[in-house]
């Protein structure tokens, strides 16, 4: 137990740090001119999947935090929060997911797909625009127009490809009782 | 040299890197705080004076940091059209009045009360960045980890950040070779190929770097628990340094600027209003 209370602090910090590089540095063009793919929420969902509500949360918050100050400016909070939330929320079904077991079947496909749509949804039509609003008194109509992109970007990179990353990573676990005996 | 490409820490002999790093956190989100709660424009006049007078203090030429100084101001620009774009009545919502100064085209109006708010909202990214470009460049990044345990985070997480900064450098040199090795083997990610195929080629890319990086925890997670890490409630730190005079007013500073942010948004609103 207590060896998995410090696994869980290591990957927060690799994961923040795969999160911070996916974000910072890699630029994958979308098909809306000026926009990026997010990667980083791929890894997100997956690492979350695995590791658990805080280290979700926690990989969002310090992963999105540290891109914001290297780009020179103070964190904008609203979306460094939204991330973190999307962490939690996805970290929540780490234990019905249960990935280490090496299975990826129909049932956790949906699992996965439901959790992140959930966490993404109200991560950024509900979260980050309402914070928006809170902290910086931003017009209603820019905020929510903003965060449904945000929403529908990140939802497709966190399903597709995260979900393709569960299905690969899965497969490299070798299954209970694969073994026959001869 | 580690976490160099994140932080970009530029070492100097000047006030402000002499405070510990604990005073640069403490004071850096105090008046973020401060920045954030109001919209009066006297208020982040004043923090705006703090703020220029601080980095002067540092030493740190503008020259080091125009990268960001650049990319902050047309980022500021793209946000102030976009929130003139979808709503050029904000403004108006907020201060209540409208007088029109000249009209553009169908709901598009130029007004008093939007100029203000737009003055405002930038207003506020000039008192906040020499503060966070100053906080960027002046904290020795190996410090930064005890700082976020001084001020009461669990010296846990604060470990994470630690090793978040020490690892970027080496996960962002994988990605490299490994998008490069992927690339020679004909896995493209530009515009060229359709957006399923780039999402999937993506995964190409993502799925070696994921494994190593998992790889890594495991190692370093073996290699601290060898040492007894988390055994103890708390630790110490090579680098924390002790308080000077001079940590105490900064952070009485800051204090104090939060306070009177506070005061001046509950006696007479978040608002400053020269329209009624």
């Amino acid at each position: 137990m207590k060896n998995n209370n410090i696994k869980t602090f290591v990957a927060i910090g690799i994961g923040a740090a795969l999160f911070f590089v996916l974000g910072r540095f890699v630029a994958i063009p979308s098909p809306v001119p000026n926009t990026n793919i997010s990667l980083q929420y791929a890894v997100l969902g997956l690492l979350a999947a695995m590791y658990g509500p805080v280290a979700g949360g926690l990989i969002g918050f310090i992963g999105h935090a540290l891109i914001d100050l290297s780009w020179g400016g103070i964190p904008w909070w609203s979306w460094v929060i939204a991330s973190a939330f999307t962490g939690v929320v996805v970290g929540l079904f780490a234990k019905k997911l249960n990935l280490q077991e090496g299975d990826f079947n129909k049932g956790k496909v949906i699992t996965y797909t439901v959790s992140n749509v959930i966490a993404h949804l109200i991560a950024w039509i509900v979260v980050a625009p309402v914070l928006d609003i809170v902290i910086y008194a931003e017009p209603v109509k820019k905020v929510f127009a903003q965060g449904a992109f945000a929403a529908i970007s990140n939802i497709i990179t966190a399903v597709v490809v995260g979900g393709l990353l569960v299905l690969a990573y899965t497969k490299t676990i070798a299954k209970k009782g694969s073994l026959d005996k001869e | 040299m580690a976490a160099k490409t994140v932080l970009n820490y530029l070492p100097r002999k000047s006030v402000v890197h002499q405070l510990t790093g604990t005073t640069k956190l403490a004071f850096f989100l105090l008046f973020t705080f401060a920045s954030m709660i109001t919209y009066n424009t006297w208020v982040l006049l004043g923090l705006m004076v703090v703020s220029f007078v601080s980095f002067k203090l540092s030493r740190i030429k503008i020259k080091e940091v125009s990268f960001m100084l650049v990319f902050m101001l047309v980022f500021l620009l793209l946000n102030d059209l976009f929130i003139f774009l979808f709503d050029p009545n904000q403004g108006t919502t907020l201060y209540g009045t409208r007088t029109v100064l000249c009209h553009l085209f169908w709901r598009y109006d130029i007004t008093a009360e939007q100029l203000f708010y737009l003055f405002n909202i930038s207003l506020k990214y000039f008192v906040a960045l020499p503060v966070a470009i100053l906080f960027i460049s002046a904290t020795d990044p190996s410090e930064f980890a005890a700082s976020l345990n001084s001020i009461g985070v669990s010296y846990k997480i604060g470990y994470s950040v630690a090793i978040a900064l020490r690892y970027i450098p080496d996960i962002q040199r994988d990605y490299h070779s490994i998008s490069q090795a992927q690339q020679a083997r004909g896995v493209e990610l530009g515009r060229s190929e359709p957006f399923f195929k780039r999402l999937k080629n993506s995964v190409n890319i993502l799925l070696p770097l994921i494994l190593t990086s998992l790889n890594r925890i495991d190692v370093i997670s073996n290699a601290m628990e060898l040492r007894g890490f988390g055994k103890g409630s708390k630790r110490t730190w090579y680098v924390r340094r002790p308080f000077s005079r001079r940590d105490f007013i900064a952070l009485a500073l800051g204090a104090a600027l939060l306070l009177v942010s506070l005061a001046i948004t509950i006696k007479f609103g978040r608002f400053y209003n020269p329209f009624v």
